[in-house]
């Protein structure tokens, strides 16, 4: 077990690392931030000082590699623009995106799982071809889309709740809905195949020939096996708490993370798009490493593997 | 007497397919009765339909008796009762047969929990006393493994285990022998026969390899394409078989004594249900049709004490077996 571990956390470790110099190069590619931040009218000694004072001018390895023993020492940089270490403007905007992602991902769990086990043990049924087509639109359905098609029915023909901004709590029930729906259509479709594929196994029919009733059937042998499916896919959708709703945040105009990530490249500002990616990285990495120890708990057959791995 | 179990009619369709057309068998109790025949000719659909097992697009009709009492479409709480407290099953695979996040104490003591009026201490008492029982050594310690810890032989024994829990009447054994390699194959027959001796419990031993039927079984019914077509004591259908069908699958197991000869395949393959031939299903490929086989469906006629043959050539067909001699 203990190895099994080691081994994850090595891999988790090398795919920061790799996301980071991704990060690093695209950026250092795509654009002078000098040119980008100080506008193309500058003088040009004004754009070489600001190109010397954040070391945009050396070699781009040296910049790479001041880049990561910075970050080893737990240094994220400076935002271009204020100044400001690039670390704080991403944290400041945390609650603002956690206020919508985790209530959507509560509402996709409460609804979207609840959705795939029924209808898979009501398979062919109207109410299981009513949520699978749902699910389908769902997630067929781009997150801008739905968005501006729920601000056109609330906001703008009922007037029942604000189009954007961040005032009150109504605010944010627009953007938890857009985020919710998508998350909800996934789950239930991925949830009903787990459980369908489940329930054909033949230790199914062993529970009900033995005469366990349905609904026990359905609870203690069924449930837990389509369990780790269904657990993959929760754990990406944890991962995605911190920078998964960067199109509904610009969409409604709401001071989260992933705008802070749109203006933050559209500026070319460095430090904070890099300080964002590793924040993202880290919560995918930590949510499948999570998930990697919740297969080992709901599997003895990879707890046994981790064993002897 | 009232048997054990008493099937009439039975009939099973998938999506308009006919699977099962018209079952009829009578099991008393404490018999081995061996149901043989090739893939898709219904034995296991027959004993799934009986205990309400199939998928819910299945259509089943007719009847199938329980010590008098009528079972098919009865409630679900009376057939949970009946399934594993009255007859147990047990399945081919064994591998996948058991839940793989589950222990073996769990499923154990789940069956032993539903029939059997234990609690506490006394179920992990009888769990570990039923390991014992189908020989899985250090029982105590095993029984909080789980299923993939143990190999196919061991696991088809805690199936045994599991399925003995509720003290059943009746077993179906269902091909449990065919995942297993041979060795394997004989340990867990022997291990049936004792248990079932022991238990004085009812079998019935699904399979198509006729060895193990012969050996096992103190009864035999062959099927085919759905259908019943000869019931006979195990040692007389071997010795003489007389429906064309059971004598090809007969003629086809090699002989252990006597003269080398040509072993004789059946010509042609089992019909597709949706498509079936009128008359008797096996006229297309038996040598001795007549025209009158394909124009209607032959009824299980006794032909002897114990004995039942579905042919109208039945006379023809023996005759033929003992030679021009019997003319």
């Amino acid at each position: 077990m203990g190895r099994y571990f080691a081994i994850r956390i090595g891999r988790a470790a090398l795919t920061i690392v790799l996301v980071v110099t991704f990060a690093f190069v695209v950026l250092r590619l795509s654009g002078d931030p000098a040119l980008m931040i100080l506008g193309p009218e500058a003088p040009p000694e004004v754009i070489a000082a600001f190109r010397k004072a954040w070391g945009l001018d050396d070699p781009i390895w040296f910049q790479y590699l001041g880049y990561f023993s910075a970050i080893a020492k737990g240094e994220l940089g400076r935002s271009m623009r204020d100044g400001r270490p690039a670390i704080e403007l991403v944290l400041e905007r945390i609650p603002a995106t956690l206020a919508l992602t985790l209530p959507a991902f509560a509402f996709k769990v409460a609804l979207g799982i609840p959705a795939g086990i029924y209808a898979a043990l009501h398979r062919g049924s109207a109410i299981d071809r009513a949520v699978m087509m749902t699910a389908v639109a769902g997630f067929t359905v781009p997150s801008f889309v739905l968005a501006l098609l729920l601000v056109l029915v609330f906001a703008v023909q009922l007037g029942w709740l604000p189009s954007g901004g961040q005032e009150s709590w109504r605010h944010a029930i627009l953007p938890i809905a857009t985020l919710g729906l998508g998350g909800a259509a996934v789950l239930a479709r991925f949830t009903r195949s787990a459980m369908l594929e489940v329930l054909g196994q033949p230790y199914i029919r062993t529970a009900s020939a033995k005469g366990v009733p349905w609904r026990k059937v359905v609870t203690s042998h069924a449930l837990p096996n389509a369990a780790i499916p269904t657990v993959t896919i929760l754990g990406f959708m944890v991962g995605t708490l911190i920078a998964g709703a960067v199109v509904v945040e610009s969409v409604f105009a709401w001071p989260g993370v992933g705008r802070l990530l749109v203006v933050a490249v559209a500026n070319r500002d460095l430090a904070v798009v890099q300080c964002i990616l590793l924040l993202v990285a880290l919560t995918m990495v930590t949510s499948n490493l999570v998930v990697d120890f919740l297969y080992g708990f709901l599997d003895p057959r990879l707890r046994a593997k981790g064993a002897h791995a | 007497m009232t048997p054990l179990v008493s099937i009439r009619d039975l009939s099973v369709a998938f999506s308009d397919a006919p699977v099962l057309r018209g079952i009829d068998l009578t099991l008393q109790k404490g018999e081995a009765l061996g149901l043989v025949g090739e893939s898709g000719s219904g034995k296991s659909v027959t004993w799934l339909a009986a205990l309400g097992l199939l998928p819910r697009h299945a259509k089943v009709s007719g009847s199938v008796r329980l010590d008098g009492r009528e079972i098919l479409g009865a409630p679900a709480s009376e057939l949970d009762q009946v399934r594993g407290g009255r007859v147990a099953m047990i399945f081919q695979d064994p591998a996948s047969a058991l839940n793989p996040v589950l222990s073996i104490r769990r499923q154990l003591c789940e069956a032993l929990a539903l029939h059997r009026d234990l609690s506490g201490e006394a179920v992990k008492a009888e769990a570990r006393r039923l390991l014992d029982l189908v020989g899985i050594p250090d029982a105590a310690r095993r029984l909080s493994a789980y299923p993939h810890e143990f190999s196919g032989g061991q696991v088809q024994r805690i199936m045994i285990a599991m399925a003995l829990a509720g003290n059943p009447d009746l077993l179906i054994a269902d091909e449990p022998t065919t995942a297993l390699d041979a060795t394997i194959q004989a340990q867990i027959l022997e291990l049936l026969s004792s248990v079932r001796r022991e238990m004085s419990m009812a079998m019935v031993l699904i399979s198509h390899d006729l060895g193990v039927v012969a050996e096992n079984c103190d009864r035999v019914a062959v099927m085919y394409a759905g259908r019943i077509v000869e019931q006979a004591p195990a040692n007389q259908l071997f010795a003489d078989p007389v429906h064309p069908y059971a004598q090809g699958l007969i003629g086809a197991l090699p002989p252990l004594d006597g003269p080398r000869r040509r072993l004789t395949a059946i010509p042609g393959t089992v019909p597709d249900p949706a498509s079936m031939p009128s008359g008797c299903a096996f006229a297309p490929r038996c040598a001795l049709s007549a025209e009158s086989c394909s124009t209607a469906v032959p009824t299980l006629a006794p032909i002897a004490d114990d004995r039942t043959v579905a042919c109208i050539r039945a006379e023809a067909s023996r005759r033929a077996v003992f030679g021009i001699a019997a003319e």
